[in-house]
């Protein structure tokens, strides 16, 4: 190992532990002895919330799956009206936080809400008895709401997959005579299997995530019962336990996803050839592609963003005021640190791994992308117990040898809340840097290294350029992720601070819809950017790997 | 390289003045961390620093505080801590976080009944929780809390999440009154007497007797006061005429209260200022604000009820003493997994 290769292997050590730290202080507080907590937990809580946590996923898995699929199908093998806008527009959707759909819905099916109203003049009821009308506070509710936002994640990858299908297989089942239907569950579907695997995998981990809809629709998921632990007996012990029951799931997903992406990168190998011909669709079936691919959008960002918009300009006083301003500069700047410094770290465990496999460091980043999935008040608790712990023992020693005290220098100064972040978000930029990498051929190292370069010089002057547009899309998804975070931002946060999330918070925490819409439209707007710019790479990708074709077979 | 780099000094920049933003850190001030609203307490705070010149600075989360204290332990900067109900208070006393409040002002301004013996909390207001009734549905004026067992009542009531604070605080209260086995008994007949699975908050149940879904439910005597006084979302005020409130076992043990209340921290940093702050808020000017503005029971004797509050009937409290309520929320909390409360009627 050259010493620049030992720098790297050393480094990422030491950022994959700092990750790890807070998910070991987690277990760690699980072994705190609640013997007579966990046997009530085993008897009568865990059984249920297992149950409803697997229906409910099942259900978010099946219906991301088929509406990630399907869009994917349209707009990348048809051709219809409008699908080159459906292209990023079914993107949309990505923006919208659970916890504000969940709330956004609940407003919209209420017996106030513009539904119900509108049904009871049409027919001339006048009470909820007198007609029947689905519950939204309910797991089909749940299932509902969180399928519309989080089934890009399927479609993304699926559509990946699908555009680099190699033509000629398509051309020949074609040729030899199978129908559309034919080629797209025969051929098509089978080839995608890994990417939808890998869109499913992250829909639920988000989905497992979750607790601002769950909560809101009294849906008692695992990471439901996590808090009702925790707050109703005072057992934060019986909390952790339950929270690394959760993490058998989230490593069950992280297995499902990785074996699906090996096969994957087996398919990426033979890809560089011309997109298909699309089927053309005219008449009804181009009418009614259209409106496929239309009605998750409109259910998944229409309805919300025209419901906040529309309580957001009675309030639209608020924007210039200084409450919101500051939190919504607390919001940008705190992501933009976070996630500079995730993308960061990320960097540094990729390009070690990729220098040298050992041991520790694999496990050491498998481990560290397993944050994305606790929930949010566990990870935090998670965090505040070790670094309040390192905090007084600096204290304590800064006082022993200097008679100087230095007091809390970490919790509630903000850094454990770039720090929460970090832990929590890892995996989302971490993925994307990873499979950078994963696309610059190893002849490049050899050849760098080879002129005289050393490994930093490699990774400064040779990846990093390569990697910039998928830097960005590290940068802008971890970004939006930040500041869509509630929870650890709820517990973490310094005093008299305000993020646009926490404020949505805190007025959806005594139903005032029309003061939390102005902020959840902000963040739902500014989440909007990574998924333009997402879109448009992907397009222009797209593209240049079509035009580029031969220069790119030279290289 | 040199791109990342200058992003990175930009980040550390941006954090810098980010998170110094919030904080000025100003001579005199006291530190809060709040369970409760803070447009519920600021009234307070603010009157607070308008008479003491003392600066105020929350932190308002639902959840977790008491565990961030107690991790932050002799560094913590938390002076005092606000709860909604005694269950976080007492749960503060078990984290060994709280240090005894000693004040003649506070002793004179707050029966005993409302403090902990040790003095590791006290009471602030009181919250009665009550029967809301549909005026056109229930001609009924006096109710139990035993009643809502009777199966006359079936798919007629609606309440919050059986989980919740004050849902708890009622089963506990049950099982001081009844024992554990009838406890569990009445509240498998109230569960299979509910309208719908417990959900929302309890405005959300008001709105759903407005909207016929349920005749009765359970709820907070001040938020009557919020709707009706709503005037950023009026149709909460017509949710507010459609109901009357029923104080339960009026005619027997009383109705049961719980309260807000607050702690100090037992390493408060401004610990004197925060014994100014506790005890302007069991001051009458304070009480007065309590029950004016947000519509509570005024714990101070000799503070006046809101003339609205006074309209909607008399309390008269359940007086078993709180510390036991707090004792027995874990075993309601238990029940109300183990007859899953939570899940709705059986059918």
């Amino acid at each position: 190992m050259t010493s620049a290769e030992r720098f790297w292997q050393i480094a990422a050590l030491a950022v994959a532990a700092l990750v790890v730290f807070p998910l070991a202080s987690i277990g760690w507080i699980s072994f705190g002895g609640a013997g007579e907590v966990w046997s009530h937990l085993i008897s009568t809580v865990l059984p249920r919330a297992i149950s409803t946590t697997v229906i409910l996923m099942l259900g978010v898995g099946v219906v991301t799956a088929v509406l990630g699929i399907g869009t994917a199908w349209l707009t990348t093998m048809c051709r219809f009206p409008g699908q080159k806008i459906l292209d990023w527009l079914l993107l949309v959707p990505l923006a919208v936080p659970t916890y504000i759909i969940a709330f956004a819905y609940v407003e919209v099916m209420d017996y106030t809400g513009p539904v119900q109203s509108f049904i009871r003049q049409l027919f001339g009821f006048h009470t909820s008895r007198d007609y029947w009308f689905p519950e939204i506070r309910s797991l089909g509710g749940a299932i509902f709401v969180m399928s519309v936002v989080l089934y890009p994640y399927v479609y993304l990858t699926t559509r990946a997959s699908f555009l680099i299908q190699s033509a000629s297989i398509l051309d020949v089942s074609r040729t030899l005579g199978a129908s559309p239907y034919r080629v797209f569950f025969r051929v098509a579907l089978p080839l995608a299997r890994p990417a939808v695997v890998v869109g499913v995998s992250l829909a639920l981990m988000e989905c497992l995530n979750d607790i601002g809809a769950v909560t809101f629709f009294g849906v008692k998921t695992l990471t439901f019962s996590v808090y009702e632990t925790w707050l109703n007996r005072s057992s934060l012990t019986g909390a952790a336990q339950l929270a690394i029951a959760m993490l058998i799931m989230v490593f069950a997903l992280l297995w499902l996803e990785r074996f699906a992406r090996r096969k994957q990168r087996f398919d990426a190998g033979h890809s560089k050839q011309r997109q298909p011909a699309r089927f053309d669709l005219s008449g009804w079936q181009a009418g009614g592609a259209l409106v496929l691919c239309l009605v998750p959008v409109i259910l998944g960002f229409g309805v919300p963003a025209a419901l906040l918009a529309d309580r957001a300009s009675r309030r639209l006083n608020d924007l210039l005021q200084e409450p919101f301003l500051l939190s919504a500069w607390h919001s940008l700047s705190l992501a933009a640190v976070a996630s500079i410094l995730t993308v960061v770290i990320s960097i540094a465990l990729a390009y070690a791994l990729r220098l040298r496999k050992t041991r520790p460091l694999v496990m050491g980043v498998r481990f560290a992308a397993v944050g994305y999935a606790i929930p949010g008040t566990v990870l935090a608790v998670g965090i505040l117990v070790p670094l309040a712990a390192l905090d007084n023992f600096v204290d304590a020693q800064m006082k022993a040898w200097f008679g100087i005290g230095t007091g809390l220098l970490l919790v509630g100064s903000g850094v454990g809340l770039v720090y929460a972040y970090m832990v929590r978000f890892l995996a989302v930029s971490y993925g994307q840097v990873e499979g950078g990498f994963g696309k610059i051929s190893p002849h490049l190292d050899m050849a760098s290294r080879t002129l005289g370069r050393n490994a930093s010089q490699t990774l400064g002057q040779i990846h990093l350029p390569l990697l910039r547009p998928v830097l960005l899309s590290a940068l802008l998804l971890t970004f939006v992720d930040c500041m869509k975070e509630l929870p650890a931002t709820i517990l973490l946060r310094p005093f008299n601070f305000n993020t646009l999330a926490t404020t949505v918070f805190e007025a959806a925490s005594r139903e005032a819809f029309e003061d939390a819409a102005l902020p959840a439209l902000t963040i739902l707007i500014v989440g909007l950017l990574p998924v333009i710019y997402l879109a448009r790479t992907s397009a222009s990708s797209f593209r240049t790997r079509t035009s580029t074709r031969g220069r790119k077979a030279v290289a | 390289m040199h791109g990342a780099r200058k992003a990175f000094a930009c980040a550390v920049i941006l954090a810098t003045t980010a998170l110094t933003s919030g904080q000025s850190f100003a001579d005199e001030e006291v530190n809060v961390y709040s369970y409760r609203q803070p447009s519920l307490i600021q009234p307070l705070l603010d009157a607070f620093t308008a008479k003491t010149g003392i600066k105020t600075n929350v932190v308002f989360s639902d959840k977790g505080l008491g565990e961030r204290i107690a991790a932050e332990g002799e560094n913590s900067p938390a002076d005092v801590m606000l709860t909604v109900d005694i269950g976080r208070l007492d749960t503060a006393k078990q984290l060994g976080i709280a240090e005894p409040i000693k004040s003649e002002v506070v002793a004179k301004d707050i029966p005993s009944q409302f403090r902990d013996v040790d003095g590791d909390w006290v009471g602030l207001t009181a919250r009665a929780r009550i029967i809301y009734a549909s005026r056109e549905r229930v001609d009924q004026t006096a109710i139990t809390y035993e009643e809502l067992a009777d199966p006359k009542w079936k798919g007629r009531i609606c309440t919050r999440s059986g989980q919740h604070d004050y849902t708890l605080g009622l089963i506990a209260s049950m099982i001081v009154h009844h024992g554990e086995a009838e406890t569990e008994k009445w509240l498998v007949g109230l569960r299979d007497n509910l309208a719908r699975k417990p959900t929302g908050n309890d405005r959300a149940q008001v709105k759903s007797i407005y909207a016929g879904e349920c005749d009765i439910a359970l709820g907070n005597t001040y938020y009557m006061g919020q709707m009706e006084t709503n005037d950023a979302e009026p149709e909460q005020k017509d949710w507010a005429a459609s109901v009357r409130l029923i104080f339960p076992n009026a005619e027997d043990r009383g109705t049961h209260v719980n309260i807000s209340g607050v702690i100090l921290n037992k390493y408060a940093p401004n610990r004197d200022n925060a014994m100014k702050l506790i005890e302007f808020l069991t001051t009458p000017d304070a009480q007065e604000i309590y029950a004016e503005t947000n519509f509570e029971y005024p714990l101070t004797p000799g503070v006046a009820i809101a003339e609205r509050v006074k309209g909607w009937g008399e309390l008269k409290p359940d007086d078993i003493s709180l510390s036991e309520i707090a004792k027995y929320r874990k075993a309601a909390s238990e029940m109300v997994d183990r007859v899953a409360f939570d899940d709705g009627p059986a059918s």
